[in-house]
């Protein structure tokens, strides 16, 4: 048997802060910063996952989705919008007429630990209810425990339930004690049938870092030149600025290339970031400084 | 193996120029000799360019002899009637205000490098001029302490120094130079090279700025013949030369029968050898690191590749794929990776190689990439199928181009590595503790760096065994050099 | 009519503030005739104790930044106090000291200042060591800080707490110093120059307080890593080193021929020496 690259999970984390150092040095501006930042704009989920969020809530999310900032002509709209199984009717609703999607995280979000039957359960009911997307989190106690089967097995039977739905495998990439064992996570999630793979639930710290997700598109990158797969990647949580998402864009471009470079494959998990870009698409329009005064919330 | 990766994409950087409004240049520099910038007295000049566009910056004094005797003549003077009269924490003292004045005049020195020398502004701006700045810090440090460098001795410092130093890093070269030995009690002539003379400048005028007494720091520019002159003065009592081996062996000739003290800092033709148990994706950015810094005009550049044969197919696609993400360009552009080569025979020297390498049947690789029509531009080469018998694999080429071979086993490797007259640097690349170990006992190399390679600090020694020189620069050992123990 | 001058509060430095002492008591510091210079907080056990919440949330970020990181920030503190020696002189002359010998307490002062920074980066290279064991093996020994490290300055000099203190810190320790009761003034003043220098919050705490109240409570904290105590009572040191035991904390005495020395040895008496092995083969 030849050597096979998804058998190696070594990484050298110091390494991997000095390619991300060289990602942030890159100086992105004028025309190539308008573009970046309307393509960032098109990728992000835009997203509440709240204990207290309600339909209202969700209603405005959406309208907030359907009109970034009306005030600017040509603008993308977001890619989708991600909430909570009991909300995923309401958000359909709102959204009926347009190509934006609604994704649903699932299987005990954010933490995991419940019994398979239960997680099965409530993907049945997320994609019932209508999601376009299924965003699931992995065991990390049974993974880090080193039962990789039964975190493969689990992610198999949601991927079966969602069928064509695309299926995005949240890692929790920082419950995961090493760059190791994230590079081990992707390729294992890869391999059991995710179409996406998604940083984190943003609901601790670290969130997304540059790191995490360079490693993940290395994982993703070797997965392509080992079977032909073309996998989908989302970083989640912690990128609330433009100049941060203008970096992972120039990561995204210079490891995985073009064919990378949509929405169909890349997504950003983010609720602040929106009215930055939006803030700095206008500045650069009109040349001064803006407030957040001026962007509507939501 | 299914379709590759399109590096090309819609989504371009658009120029990302460093603003140039800011540094103050003179259109001519003299010599600068016992603190004041005086006219040469030959009355030569010669021009100093931008690599990237072939357009004149600046005239530059030429030093003929009677100069050398006069910039000597000020260094002795110095040293014997002030600077060995002043305590060694006040010699400390200036050291640190010419690093800390190096510091706030960062931004300017960065740009004037890029713009004298060819390198990308990304890196002078976050490597050579830090460094320059710290390598200051460092040894001025040092200048009261050294009686515990050296317990039970009683350190004293030489005299009159004579520096000589290249062209691919000439600000950080002159702070290795500089710093230690004033730290040490010495006073300095220092040569830099024809093509880069202009940090140097604006260093003077910072050791203008310092207050440092007259004399102590004497900067000369000119060519091969000036440094000649330097070498033979019989009021020089050290030589410290950084160049080709060339160079370094006609010096150590020319001193044979005087007491001269020397160090020397020559070429190198360094191995990187990448385990298939390598962290890969890092030690693929360690491996373009390696050569394409700086345009491979780094002495202890990784030009040689070794990769175990098992992961050979996957490591070049990766090499490939990363050298497709290399942007070659206008120095001053803040996303340029690759910038001009330093000078017209530099650049004749490389393209002669590339000749020559193809001719020996290896595979020549270059990436696609847009250069532009003025200025001196070689695109990041890979040679691979190389063997040890071919010209590309033994001789320094100072260029953005690596040759690339696979080995078997580790003792093959050790072999393969130490198969050269040289001895400056080697890299190793393996998640296994003790071969790391094993390796560095076995490579004979002044510097070894395993999973990372070109890092420098001023307290790390560095130099090199066999034809790559002698002496350290850096660290304690950096001290020995500069001081009758 | 003369401009009525504003008089100086002279607090305590905790965490990178200036906070009162919990206790509310004070200290009158009054000039050769007897007049009210100041009234200086007298601190409590409980600031004590504060101080050392402080230093030891400190300790982790304090002691990663890299040496050179160390010796720049020690160095800007000599920039700063250049920039503030008339001031220094001022209130050490307001102490009955002539104005020649105050010049030349701050001169020392900030020297010394810069002696400590160039030793950051280097005093690891002269105790370091890789050793020729006779297995294959690679064997190297280097130093670490050792923690929290409370400073019982002497009582002689303005500038004593400085040079222990500066010691300390060097080798990536965090600190509280016990300020000694005849020249407050001029260590709280101090601890404004450790605010505008880069200096983070914690690294060093400044406690103005009544000399024999707070030495056994630094002694007996166990929180604290070691004692450093510049002393020429036998006695009061007997006591200190009897009540450390109670954590094996690590007592070092310096004796005040010794403060005045320019060397190294505060330094690598406040660092614990880490031996490591691995394998060398194949």
């Amino acid at each position: 048997m030849k050597f096979n690259i998804l058998n190696q999970f070594a990484i050298d984390k110091i390494g991997v802060d000095e390619r991300v150092a060289r990602f942030s040095s890159r100086s992105i501006k004028s025309k190539s910063k308008v573009e970046g930042l309307k393509l960032a704009l098109s990728m992000i989920d835009l997203t509440t996952l709240e204990g207290s969020d309600t339909i209202g809530k969700v209603r405005q999310l959406c309208f907030k989705a359907m009109h970034l900032h009306d005030a600017m002509a040509n603008l993308p709209t977001v890619a989708a919008v991600c909430v909570y199984p009991a909300m995923v009717r309401y958000a359909k609703h709102e959204l009926k007429n347009t190509n934006i999607k609604v994704a649903s995280v699932a299987t005990a979000f954010p933490s995991g630990q419940s019994s398979t039957k239960i997680i099965i359960e409530e993907t049945k009911l997320a994609v019932g209810e209508g999601a376009d997307e299924v965003d699931m989190v992995i065991s990390r106690g049974k993974f880090l425990a080193g039962e990789y089967e039964f975190v493969s097995d689990e992610i198999k039977t949601i991927k079966d339930i969602c069928g064509k739905i695309h299926l995005k495998v949240i890692l929790e990439t920082g419950e995961l004690d090493s760059l190791d064992m994230i590079r081990h996570a992707s390729i294992l999630a890869m391999q059991s049938g995710a179409d996406f793979i998604k940083t984190s639930t943003g609901k601790i710290q670290p969130a997304s870092t540059m790191q995490f997700t360079l490693v993940m598109l290395e994982a993703i990158r070797d997965y392509f030149y080992s079977t032909g797969k073309i996998i989908g990647m989302k970083p989640a949580g912690g990128i609330s600025n433009s100049k941060t998402a203008l970096q992972y864009l120039v990561m995204l471009k210079e490891t995985l290339g073009e064919d990378w470079m949509t929405p169909k494959l890349f997504r950003f998990g983010a609720s602040r970031l929106a009215n930055d870009i939006l803030m700095q698409l206008v500045k650069e329009e009109k040349g001064n400084y803006q407030s957040l005064d001026y962007f509507s919330k939501d | 193996m299914p379709k590759s990766i399109k590096f090309k994409t819609n989504w371009d950087y658009s120029p990302a120029p460093e603003s140039t409004s800011h540094i103050r240049l003179k259109k001519k520099y003299e010599l600068f000799i016992n603190g004041k910038f005086i006219l040469p007295i030959e009355n030569k000049y010669f021009e100093t360019i931008n690599p990237a566009n072939e357009e004149v910056i600046a005239e530059v004094a030429l030093a003929s002899k009677k100069d050398i005797d006069k910039a000597v003549q000020s260094a002795k003077n110095a040293y014997e009637k002030v600077w060995s009269k002043i305590s060694p924490q006040e010699k400390g003292k200036y050291i640190f205000r010419i690093a800390r004045m190096i510091q706030e005049r960062a931004r300017e020195f960065a740009v004037v490098e890029s713009l004298n020398g060819g390198k990308p502004i990304r890196e002078s701006r976050d490597i050579d001029i830090p460094l320059a700045a710290n390598h200051f810090f460092y040894y001025a440090g040092w200048a009261d302490k050294l009686k515990y460098a050296f317990p039970n001795k009683s350190p004293k410092s030489i005299g009159v120094c004579g520096q000589i130093i290249p062209w691919n890093f000439p600000l950080l070269m002159a702070a290795w130079k500089i710093a230690p030995a004033l730290a040490c009690g010495n006073t300095v002539v220092l040569k830099p090279a024809e093509t880069t003379p202009l940090t140097a400048m604006l260093l003077a005028e910072i050791i203008q700025e310092s207050e440092l007494p007259d004399g102590v720091v004497n900067i000369v520019n000119g060519g091969g013949e000036t440094g000649a002159e330097i070498v033979k003065h019989k009021n020089v009592d050290k030589i410290a030369f950084t160049g080709s081996t060339e160079v370094g062996k006609i010096i150590q000739t020319i001193i044979a029968d005087t007491n001269k003290k020397l160090t020397l800092e020559l070429g190198g033709k360094a191995a990187q050898i990448v385990f298939d148990d390598a962290p890969i994706d890092q030690a693929v950015e360690g491996i373009i690191n390696g050569i394409f810094f700086n345009q491979g005009h780094v002495c202890c550049a990784g030009s040689r590749l070794y990769v175990q044969e098992s992961i050979y197919e996957i490591f070049i696609r990766k090499l490939i794929d990363r050298m497709e993400t290399l942007i070659v360009g206008n120095p001053l552009d803040k996303n340029t990776d690759i910038g001009a080569i330093n000078s017209k025979p530099q650049l004749d020297k490389i393209n002669y190689y590339l000749k020559i390498g193809q001719t020996e049947g290896a595979e020549i690789f270059q990436t696609n990439c847009a250069i532009p029509k003025k200025g001196y531009w070689c695109k990041p080469t890979l040679f691979l199928h190389t063997s040890q018998s071919h010209r590309i694999i033994q001789e320094e080429i100072f260029g953005p181009v690596l040759a690339v071979q696979t080995f078997r086993t580790i003792d093959e490797a050790i072999e393969k590595a130490n198969n050269t007259p040289y001895g400056l640097s080697a890299g190793i690349w393996t998640d296994k503790g003790s071969k790391i170990f094993h390796l560095a006992k076995k490579l004979r190399a002044g510097v070894i760096w395993a999973n990372t390679f070109n890092k420098f600090d001023p307290s790390s020694p560095f130099g090199g065994y066999k034809e790559s020189g002698f002496g350290r620069e850096g660290g304690i050992h950096g001290l020995t050099s500069y001081l009758n123990l | 009519m003369k401009r009525l001058e504003v008089l100086k509060t002279y607090k305590l430095f905790i965490n990178g503030e200036f906070p009162r002492t919990e206790s509310g008591r004070y200290l009158q510091l009054k000039n050769k005739s007897g007049k009210l210079i100041a009234n200086i907080s007298s601190a409590s056990r409980k600031d004590f104790r504060n101080s050392v919440v402080a230093a030891r949330n400190a300790f982790d970020n304090w002691s990663n930044r890299t040496p050179f990181n160390r010796g720049q920030i020690i160095y800007r503190i000599a920039e700063m106090l250049e920039g503030r020696k008339s001031q220094f002189v001022e209130e050490i002359m307001s102490l009955g000291i002539s104005k020649h010998t105050a010049l030349k307490e701050i001169d020392n002062a900030i020297d010394f200042t810069i002696y400590i920074a160039g030793w950051c980066d280097k005093y690891q290279q002269i105790i370091s060591s890789v050793n020729p064991v006779s297995t294959s093996h690679f064997n190297f020994s280097f130093a670490e800080p050792m923690g929290v490290v409370g400073i019982i300055s002497d009582n002689n000099s303005p500038f004593g707490f400085l040079r222990l203190m500066l010691s300390v810190i060097a080798g990536g320790n965090c600190a509280i110093v016990v300020a000694n009761e005849k020249y407050p003034n001029v260590a709280i003043s101090f601890s404004e120059v450790l605010q505008t220098s880069d200096l983070p919050k914690g690294v060093v705490n400044i406690l103005t307080a009544k000399k024999n109240e707070l030495p056994q409570h630094i002694a007996t904290h166990l929180d604290v890593n070691a004692i450093v105590i510049a002393t020429n009572n036998d006695k009061e040191l007997s006591e200190i080193k009897r009540s450390s035991s109670v954590n094996v904390k690590r007592v070092i005495s310096v004796s005040e021929t010794e403060l005045n020395i320019l060397s190294p040895d505060l330094i690598l008496s406040t660092q614990e020496i880490k031996t490591t092995w691995h394998p060398i083969g194949i």
